[in-house]
């Protein structure tokens, strides 16, 4: 199935301010389903920071609005997540299936390991070709499982707009590679749109349909090479691609 | 009560067991242990066990405003004062970026301070010092009620909302992503600890009440496997050692609360042992 490119999010004039500084200012962004925006910057740009509000975790100012333009209405959008990094150690005992339940259900973990609900994450998880992980402990997973493993908590059940901030370590080169096929894959399978924050500018090149240079303002947007040939690019990169 | 003292005498017919007091300190730590032991096991992850410690240290204040204010009853005015004290360092450290432990260390110096100069200069600290230690067999038959509800209470509050609880510790952005009421859940949670932590200083003591929320969570946190096995070894080490120690106590003369503590801190540095050994690795 293609997708049908008639869902459009809108972002409008996010901003973000901490006591007088603002950490993004005037952010405007439109992605419709079956794209693939990529979100490059140098560390402290806001990139972070604009997910963050984009999710409605932090407070900001403008809008995040999602609309069906096949039945010309606003509707509310439904987010998912991949987060950089978790709050876990080795050996901690939450294994993927504590975790991954935790997210989608109020059955308690503690007490019980549910049936239905066990298989239900193992559907999700196989998806994503995790499904041997589900009874190892988080702390224990590699990069590159714990990085399937959030996606499949993200897109259960499948959101609108995909989020995801990449990790900058833990990864390796073909890991990162079998992700981005991943992702290309998701956008094309549902009606959903993927903004990622990456840092690898190679691949970013290979698999974004557009691309936006942040620097607590939008400063370019295009395609990849457009990007990547602007003066702005080169002012904050320098001549790299 | 009669019926359960007389089950007890049945199902243990020692010699220990024929005097009340032993009676309630036995219900009160089947009681309290396994609040303690399943509130235990977030706050290790969380890695909260300053935060409980110095709310253990709020105690004092809360005392001390209660006694000012002539309340007959200062448990209302601790578990109140903690409810504030909690909200209030969940709200700072939110506000704040530098560590959690600077800000915790703060408060909770402050609140020992105060509570010790309200009540040492109303020349009333001699009447609560039995706080700072504890005295489990003083407990009282009424007393065993409320820690009965406190029991029931923590159990349904467990039951409903410790998969959100668990979901914004492990990254409260997913969490977030997943509608859960983030600030919500940390503070629901900071509470539910302010209340249990009150609820039973008074038998447990101001010193040592984190050593019994800590030690039987990090000890299952050190031979778990997943969440199921983590919350029962935390139970059933928290259940043996606070059973233990008042039986070894009754015989030795040792206070219970340290004597119980003690049991607590072998048993960890045992499943510390098989956890450095790797027995429990494939």
């Amino acid at each position: 199935m293609e997708s049908c490119g008639f869902h459009c999010t809108k972002i409008e004039n996010l901003s973000v301010k901490i006591g007088k500084e603002f950490i993004i200012k005037d952010i405007n962004i439109e992605i419709h389903c079956g794209e693939l925006l990529m979100i490059i910057g140098r560390n402290g740009a806001g990139k972070s920071t604009l997910l963050k509000s984009i999710l409605g975790e932090i407070n900001h100012t403008g809008k995040v609005e999602f609309f069906d333009m096949k039945e010309n209405k606003k509707k509310k959008i439904k987010i998912g997540y991949v987060p950089q990094h978790l709050n876990i150690e080795r050996d901690m005992p939450t294994t993927v299936y504590d975790m991954f339940a935790s997210y989608v259900s109020n059955k308690p973990v503690w007490l019980m390991k549910d049936k239905k609900l066990y298989r239900k994450i193992r559907e999700s998880l196989r998806m994503f070709g995790a499904e041997k992980l589900i009874d190892k402990r988080v702390g224990n997973l590699s990069g590159g499982e714990l990085q399937r493993v959030l996606l499949a908590i993200a897109t259960s059940p499948v959101p609108n707009l995909l989020i995801l901030d990449e990790p900058v370590s833990g990864v390796d080169r073909n890991g990162t590679k079998d992700f981005y096929e991943i992702l290309s894959n998701l956008k094309k399978q549902y009606d959903m749109s993927i903004i990622l924050v990456s840092h690898d500018l190679d691949l970013v090149k290979k698999y974004a349909d557009r691309v936006i240079l942040l620097d607590k303002e939008v400063v370019k947007e295009g395609t990849a090479q457009e990007v990547y040939n602007s003066e702005e690019f080169k002012n904050r990169f320098g001549e790299i691609a | 009560m009669e019926v359960v003292y007389n089950l007890l005498e049945i199902i243990l017919p020692f010699d220990f067991m024929q005097y009340t007091f032993m009676k309630n300190a036995f219900l009160a730590i089947l009681l309290v242990s396994p609040i303690f032991a399943i509130i235990g096991t977030m706050i290790v992850n969380k890695k909260m066990a300053f935060f409980s410690d110095a709310l253990g240290h709020s105690a004092l204040t809360g005392i001390a405003i209660g006694m000012l204010l002539g309340m007959t009853n200062i448990n209302i005015s601790m578990i109140i004062f903690a409810i504030i004290f909690a909200i209030l360092l969940n709200l700072i450290k939110s506000k704040t970026t530098y560590g959690a432990d600077t800000i915790i260390s703060v408060f909770s110096s402050i609140a020992i301070a105060i509570g010790l100069a309200i009540l040492a200069q109303s020349g009333s600290f001699n009447k609560y010092s039995s706080y700072l230690v504890g005295d489990i067999l003083s407990i009282s038959e009424s007393e065993i009620l409320y820690l009965f509800v406190a029991f029931v209470l923590t159990l349904i509050f467990w039951y409903y909302l410790f998969n959100k609880i668990n979901a914004v510790s492990l990254n409260s952005t997913l969490a977030k992503s997943k509608g859960i009421n983030v600030k919500a859940m940390e503070n629901i949670f900071a509470i539910l600890i302010a209340i249990m932590v009150m609820i039973s200083i008074r038998w447990v003591g101001i010193l040592l009440i984190n050593s019994l929320i800590i030690l039987p969570a990090a000890s299952s946190r050190n031979i778990s496997m997943n969440m199921r096995s983590y919350h029962l070894f935390s139970i059933i080490f928290a259940l043996f050692s606070g059973l233990a120690g008042l039986i070894i106590s009754y015989y030795t003369n040792i206070p219970t609360g340290p004597m119980i503590v003690i049991i607590s801190g072998i048993i960890y540095f045992i499943t510390f042992g098989i956890k450095k050994i790797g027995i429990l690795d494939k």
